[in-house]
C-alpha cells in the first residue's frame, strides 16, 4: 500500500515538474525540495522494505570507491597528456609561466598535487578553471548541468515513451507486415548515429532541403524554449528508442509463450489485458537491464548533440577542456559524468526488485 | 572428415536468413572496397582542386566535391579503409585482451576471479566516452607505425582497444564459468587433461559462438566510436579520411547537404549490415539467445 502511494506520488510530482518545465513556469524551490524529500523517503522505504539496507550501503561505499579510482586515473592520465595547460602558440616568458604554475600549485611534486586535489574534491571544492579565469568549476557545471540534464531526461523519456509501445505493438502482431515494418524501422534507428541525424535535421530545418516548407519550421539550434528541445531530443532519443523497441518486442515474445499467459487467455481474460498486465509487466526486466547502458549512451550522445545544435550544456565543455588541458574542469566533468552513471546503474538495479519481487539483491 | 554439426546447422540457418546473408555480402563488398581503395577510388583522398570546390554530385565527381575540391566519393572509399580497419583491428585486439582476461578469471575462480571482476566493474563504471577522449588524447602522441595512415590511427587503435575489451572479458568469463561445470569438462579433467588442454580443446570451441556474435556487434560499435571521436575533432585529422571525419566536414559545411548525406549513408548501411548479420549469427550460433532479435 505504502509502495503504491510513494510510486503514485513520484509519478505525479514528475508530471508536475515536467509540466512546469515545458510551460516555462518558474518552478518554486520548495517544490524541488519537496520532490527530493519524497523521492528520498520512497527510496529509503523501498530499501528497508526490501531488506536491502546492507546491500545499498555496500553499493554506496562501492560507488564512492569507484569514483575515487576514476578521479585518480583521470588525474594521472592528465599528467601524461602531452602539453600543459599553459602551453599556447605564443610562448609565455618562463618566469611568468613559473608564476602561473606556482599559483595553481603545478610546481609541487605530483603526489602533493594529487593529495591536495583529492582533499579538495572530497570537500566539494573542485577548484577554478584555468581558462575561464576566476571562474569556479562548480559554478560552470551548475550553470550548464541543468541544460544537459533536461536534454538527457527528455531524450530518455522519448525513448521509453516511443520504444515500449512500439515494441508491444510489434509483438502483438508478431510476423505480420506491421511487425516487420516496425522492426525494419527500429533496426534502422539502431544504425543511425546522432552525429549523422543531427546535422541532417539541421540541414532540413535551416535550409529547407529537400522540403522548402520545413525551413524554419522548428528552430535548429539553441535551447531557449520547449520548441527548441524538439530536434535535439529526437536526435538523441532515436537510437535508444529503437533499442528499447527491439528489446521490448523480443522480451514480449519470450513471455507470450509462458504458461501463465496461456492460463490467463484460457480463463477468458481480455486480450489487451493479458498483453499489458501479464505480458508487458513480465517483459520489463530485460528492458531495464539495458537501461543502464542506455543512460550511458545518452550521456555520451549528448556531447555530439550539444555541439551540433549549439546547446549550452556540459558536453561542449568536455571536449574544449580536454583540448585546453583545463585540468580542474576535465576532472570535475569526469567526476560528474561517472557519478551520474554509477547512480543510474544503482537505480536500475534497485528497480529490478520493484518490477520483479522475486529478485533479492544482496 | 567428422564435421562439426553445430557449425553446419548454424551455417544452414544463417543461409536461410536473407537479411543476414545480404548483409554479409555487403560487408565483404565494403571490405574489398576498403582493401583496394587506391585502385577503385577515381581520385586521391587528399588531392585538392580549387577550381572545383563544393560542387553538387555531377558526372565528373559522382558525389560532388568538398570545400577544398576533394572528390567526396574517393574520400568515402578511403574513409571505408580507415573506418573498417579501425573497427576490425580494435575488435580483434579487444577480443585477445578480453578473452584472455575473462578466460583466466573464469577458469581460476575464487578470489582471483573476484579481484579480476572488481577491476572490470570499476572500468565498466567509467563512461566510455570520457575514457575514450582521455585515452585517445594520451595515446595520440604514441608512434608505432611508419606509414602515415597507420600513424594517424595509432591513438584511436589504442584507445578503442583499451576501452573495448571490458565487455568481451565479461562475456568470456561468464561463458567459461558456465561451461567449466558441464559434464564433458569434468570428464576431460577426470582422464587427467591439463588445464591448457581443457580450455583450448574443450571450452574454447564451445564458447566460440557467443564470442563471434559479440565480435560482430563490437565492430560496428568501434566504427561508431571512431567516427564519434573524429566528429568531435579528437580522432583522425584531415586530410585523412574516415566516415567520422567526413561527417564532421559535412556538418561544418552546413548548406551543402551532399557532404553529410553520402558519408552518412555509407556509415548507416555498414552499421545496418553489421547489426543484421549479428542478429542472424546470434540466431544461428547462440542457441540460448534465439528469438531475441
Amino acid at each position: 500500500m505504502m509502495g503504491r502511494i510513494f510510486g503514485a506520488g513520484i509519478l505525479l510530482l514528475a508530471l508536475l515538474l515536467i509540466f512546469l518545465d515545458l510551460g516555462q513556469f518558474d518552478t518554486p524551490r520548495a517544490l524541488w525540495i519537496f520532490t527530493g524529500f519524497w523521492v528520498l523517503t520512497a527510496f529509503v522505504y523501498a530499501v528497508v522494505r526490501g531488506e536491502m539496507v546492507v546491500y545499498v550501503f555496500k553499493r554506496i561505499l562501492e560507488a564512492v570507491f569507484v569514483i575515487w579510482v576514476i578521479a585518480s586515473l583521470t588525474f594521472l592520465a592528465l599528467r601524461f597528456l602531452p602539453g600543459g595547460p599553459f602551453d599556447q602558440e605564443k610562448q609565455l616568458p618562463p618566469e611568468i609561466k613559473a608564476n602561473i604554475e606556482a599559483k595553481y600549485g603545478l610546481d609541487k611534486p605530483l603526489l602533493t598535487q594529487y593529495l591536495t586535489y583529492i582533499q579538495h574534491a572530497a570537500t566539494g571544492d573542485l577548484g577554478e578553471s584555468y581558462k575561464y579565469l576566476g571562474r569556479p568549476v562548480s559554478t560552470m557545471i551548475a550553470e550548464t548541468a541543468p541544460v544537459s540534464f533536461q536534454l538527457g531526461f527528455y531524450s530518455l523519456l522519448l525513448a521509453f515513451a516511443l520504444g515500449i509501445p512500439i515494441g508491444v505493438f510489434a509483438a502483438s502482431r508478431h510476423n505480420t507486415l506491421v511487425d516487420n515494418g516496425l522492426m525494419i524501422f527500429a533496426i534502422s534507428g539502431v544504425a543511425l548515429p546522432s552525429f549523422i541525424v543531427g546535422p541532417l535535421l539541421v540541414v532540413v530545418f535551416s535550409f529547407g532541403v529537400p522540403f522548402a516548407s520545413l525551413k524554419g519550421f522548428l528552430p535548429p539550434a539553441l535551447w531557449e524554449s520547449p520548441i527548441y528541445y524538439l530536434l535535439p531530443v529526437i536526435t538523441l532519443g532515436l537510437r535508444p528508442a529503437a533499442i528499447i523497441a527491439r528489446m521490448t518486442r523480443s522480451s514480449m515474445l519470450d513471455v507470450i509463450q509462458a504458461d501463465f499467459v496461456r492460463t490467463a487467455r484460457a480463463k477468458g481474460v481480455a486480450r489487451h489485458v493479458v498483453l499489458y498486465k501479464h505480458v508487458l509487466k513480465n517483459s520489463l526486466i530485460p528492458v531495464l537491464t539495458i537501461s543502464g547502458p542506455l543512460v550511458a549512451g545518452v550521456l555520451s550522445g549528448s556531447f555530439v548533440v550539444e555541439i551540433v545544435f549549439g546547446i549550452p550544456g556540459m558536453g561542449k565543455h568536455l571536449v574544449q577542456s580536454v583540448t585546453n588541458r583545463d585540468y580542474p574542469l576535465i576532472l570535475a566533468l569526469t567526476l560528474v559524468f561517472s557519478a551520474m552513471l554509477v547512480l543510474a546503474n544503482l537505480i536500475v538495479d534497485l528497480l529490478y526488485t520493484v518490477v520483479d519481487p522475486r529478485i533479492k539483491l544482496s | 572428415m567428422k564435421q562439426n554439426s553445430f557449425w553446419n546447422e548454424g551455417w544452414r540457418q544463417l543461409r536461410r536468413n536473407r537479411g543476414a546473408l545480404w548483409s554479409l555480402y555487403f560487408i565483404i563488398f565494403i571490405c574489398l572496397v576498403a582493401t583496394f581503395a587506391s585502385w577503385i577510388a577515381p581520385y586521391s583522398f587528399e588531392t585538392q582542386n580549387v577550381d572545383r570546390t563544393l560542387l553538387s554530385p555531377n558526372s565528373i565527381n559522382w558525389l560532388g566535391t568538398d570545400e577544398l575540391g576533394r572528390d567526396v566519393l574517393s574520400r568515402i572509399i578511403y574513409g571505408a579503409r580507415m573506418s573498417m580497419s579501425v573497427g576490425i583491428v580494435t575488435a580483434i585486439v579487444s577480443l585477445l585482451i578480453g578473452g584472455l582476461y575473462g578466460a583466466v578469471s573464469g577458469w581460476m575462480g575464487g578470489w582471483v576471479d573476484a579481484v579480476m571482476m572488481r577491476v572490470i566493474d570499476i572500468l565498466y563504471a567509467i563512461p566510455s566516452v570520457v575514457l575514450l577522449i582521455l585515452v585517445g588524447v594520451v595515446f595520440s602522441s604514441v608512434q608505432i607505425f611508419e606509414s602515415p595512415e597507420l600513424k594517424a590511427l595509432t591513438g584511436i587503435f589504442l584507445a578503442l582497444s583499451v576501452v573495448g575489451w571490458v565487455s568481451l572479458a565479461r562475456l568470456v568469463r561468464g561463458q567459461v564459468l558456465h561451461v567449466r561445470e558441464l559434464l564433458y569438462v569434468e570428464g576431460a579433467r577426470a582422464i587427467g587433461s591439463s588445464s591448457w588442454r581443457i580450455v583450448g580443446r574443450h571450452i574454447f570451441p564451445n564458447i566460440l559462438g557467443p564470442i563471434i556474435v559479440m565480435l560482430t556487434f563490437q565492430i560496428p560499435s568501434n566504427i561508431l566510436f571512431e567516427s564519434f571521436l573524429s566528429f568531435i575533432g579528437l580522432g583522425l585529422q584531415p586530410p585523412f579520411s574516415s566516415w567520422g571525419v567526413l561527417a564532421n566536414d559535412g556538418w561544418r559545411a552546413k548548406s551543402y547537404p551532399h557532404l553529410i548525406l553520402y558519408p552518412g549513408l555509407a556509415l548507416f548501411f555498414t552499421m545496418l549490415a553489421f547489426n543484421l548479420l549479428g542478429d542472424g549469427l546470434r540466431d544461428a550460433f547462440d542457441p540460448k539467445m534465439k528469438n531475441r532479435s
